[in-house]
């Protein structure tokens, strides 16, 4: 691939997305390196979301440059979406299909071949442990297993990149550390992760972060960097500090 | 590698899944035919009718004798005066109003002629219409054999009126709706299942999903047309069949052109679906949305409501109404046995509409915004 050339899987330089009079997100820029583990962080209503949007190919910006795994993002969406995976805040994988079926279709889409589809599927449902609910509707599997069967499935393709909009919302502590197990895993195959959470708990385990405020990007370190900056011991202060100015959305 | 094979499988699966929507598709044409031909039926039966018989004679009993003996009235007063069975009819017990008027018998006689008057309620315009000529066609005949008894030797000149209905001899209104019913049936079923699809996809959230994978639009759309496309000409030949061992209808044109309109069509309709499920978020909006262009495409589909009779602009209305036309050739092929080169009109305008929906439908699904 061509992408090889260029050190980051993300660029985004002062991206914009407006919607009338509203600007959703405001001139951001930043880089995402290849196999970083990057937090988004922001408050609701900050513009995360919208961001990932831009930079899936779901979205046309407004003004600014990008770049997604070396592809434009006004221009290359469909190649962009070739080399992504993506998770998104609500659950989408198919509840009337089972857990089988789901990871033959997505895996299917990306045309993967069968044998290979059918290998990798027994490893992965043998890996969660859901052996036997392989053959079970995923409609009835509770949430934090639907949650890391969802990201399974993202990456079950090895894109370059994977896109996470809240994945753990809603699941047990327990569950969220596995939850994290599991991006360790994807990262270490050399999968860049993108990953936005409300959970600063969460943030630490970044290798970097970014704080969006107002559609604009406030802050952008490592946990330990942020927290030396505003001179507190938790990511959770950092936030609090940055995100209490906040006049849109209600953190 | 084509991703098609990929996303039929996945649609089958969950088509298959879904019992609810496979047994009502597939037990609404047994019912529908079952039931409506049956309930719908132009052909009235017991109208209430209230004499008021003013001669009170003996040829004026014999006429409403006849009248009641014909099976189509049911005497519900002899009321002594107008104003009385026009209470009647205030208080909808009465659909008909037949007034003999004093001195019937003796003008009848004596200067071979007379005249009633006959009041009809419209409220029910169809049925007082047909009423009102049934009643007309039985004092008519009345009116021959007394002509006929009092003078024998002088036979009626005059015209005698005898029909034969071509293509369905026995007038009968169950085969002339059956076909309708049929066409009626196979675009609820194409229409509404697809709309609802991809709307569905929207409100799960999981066409998001799918948007951010590099499968196509065209293949996307072709693999929500193709399952809902097979599972309705499955219900239209459940309906044939049906119709076969209920009405025992059979339809006397080619199966091939019938099922080739019928592919045609369904890519019309299907398209429209589609194209309503592009505008709508929720199920809720497509059903509405599809309910509210369903009700026009019937009502002016002219199987309930016979076209000649429209004025021009709404005439011209219905050739833009696919349903009209599926009805027309329906019609066409079952019970006339017409051939390609008579229903090449109606085929050739559902094919450019299925070329305009599918296109608009496509263009406006939209992976990215």
């Amino acid at each position: 691939m061509s992408t090889t050339a260029t050190p980051h899987s993300i660029v985004a330089d002062g991206l914009t997305k407006r919607f009338g009079d509203f600007v959703a997100v405001d001139a951001v820029s930043f880089r995402v390196n290849k196999g970083e583990i990057f937090g988004f962080l922001g408050a609701n209503g900050a513009g995360k979301t919208t961001a990932i949007r831009m930079l899936c190919g779901l979205s046309i910006p407004t003004s600014g440059k990008g770049t997604v795994a070396g592809f434009d993002v006004y221009t290359q969406t469909e190649r962009i979406k070739r080399n992504i995976g993506y998770m998104s805040q609500k659950f989408s994988l198919y509840e009337d299909l089972s857990v089988t079926e789901n990871i033959e279709f997505f895996a299917g889409i990306y045309g993967l071949s069968r044998d290979r589809i059918r290998t990798k599927r027994e490893e992965l449902i043998a890996k969660l442990g859901l052996v036997q609910e392989a053959d079970k509707l995923v409609g009835a599997l509770p949430l934090g297993w639907k949650q890391k069967l969802a990201f399974s499935v993202a990456v079950f393709h090895q894109p370059q990149i994977v896109f996470l909009d809240e994945p753990t919302g809603g699941v047990d502590p327990v569950t969220r550390r596995q939850f994290w197990d599991l991006i360790y895993e994807a990262a270490d195959a050399g999968i860049t992760v993108f990953v936005t959470t409300h959970y600063l708990d969460e943030a630490e385990y970044c290798d970097r972060v970014s704080i969006m405020v107002d559609g604009r990007i406030a802050a952008l370190d490592t946990p330990t960097e942020l927290k030396k900056q505003f001179g507190t011991g938790t990511m959770d202060s950092v936030f609090y500090e940055l995100a209490r100015g906040a006049k849109r959305g209600g953190a | 590698m084509s991703v098609l094979p990929v996303l039929l499988r996945k649609e089958f699966r969950q088509i298959f899944r879904n019992k609810s929507i496979l047994t009502i598709s597939l037990a609404a044409p047994i019912m529908q035919f079952i039931v409506l031909p049956l309930a719908a039926n132009y052909e009235f039966k017991n109208i209430d009718l209230a004499v008021v018989d003013n001669d009170r004679s003996d040829l004026s009993r014999q006429m409403i004798d006849r009248i009641t003996g014909s099976g189509y009235f049911r005497l519900v007063d002899h009321s002594a005066s107008y104003a009385q069975a026009y209470a009647l009819i205030e208080s909808d017990e009465a659909d008909l109003i037949l007034q003999i008027p004093s001195g019937f018998e003796r003008d009848l006689v004596r200067e071979g002629r007379e005249k009633v008057f006959v009041a009809v309620n419209a409220i029910n315009g169809l049925k007082a219409g047909v009423g009102g000529a049934y009643l007309t066609a039985i004092i008519a005949g009345f009116n021959r054999s007394v002509v006929l008894d009092l003078m024998p030797t002088a036979a009626p000149a005059g015209i005698a009126v005898t029909s034969s209905g071509l293509f369905n001899p026995r007038w009968n209104y169950q085969i002339a709706l059956i076909p309708g019913i049929l066409a009626i049936l196979v675009t609820m079923i194409g229409g509404m299942l697809s709309a609802l699809n991809i709307v569905k996809e929207k409100e799960t959230g999981t066409i998001e999903q799918i948007n951010v994978t590099p499968i196509r639009k065209r293949d996307f759309i072709l693999a929500k047309l193709i399952p809902f496309w097979l599972l309705a000409n499955v219900v239209f030949t459940i309906g044939l069949v049906v119709a076969y061992l209920i009405y025992g209808i059979v339809p006397q044109g080619s199966l091939l052109l019938l099922y080739g309109f019928i592919g045609v069509y369904l890519l019309a309709v299907l398209g429209f679906g589609l194209l309503v499920s592009t505008y709508c978020t929720t199920q809720q909006q497509a059903v509405f949305v599809i309910f509210f262009f369903l009700m026009i495409f019937i009502l002016m589909g002219g199987l309930f409501t016979p076209l000649d009779s429209m004025p021009d602009w709404a005439r011209t209305a219905t050739r833009f109404n696919p349903l009209t036309h599926m009805i027309e050739v329906m019609r066409l092929v079952i019970l006339k046995a017409s051939t390609f080169r008579d229903i090449l009109p109606n085929l050739l305008a559902v094919a450019a509409m299925a070329v305009v929906l599918n296109v608009w439908a496509v263009l406006n699904y939209r992976k990215t915004s």
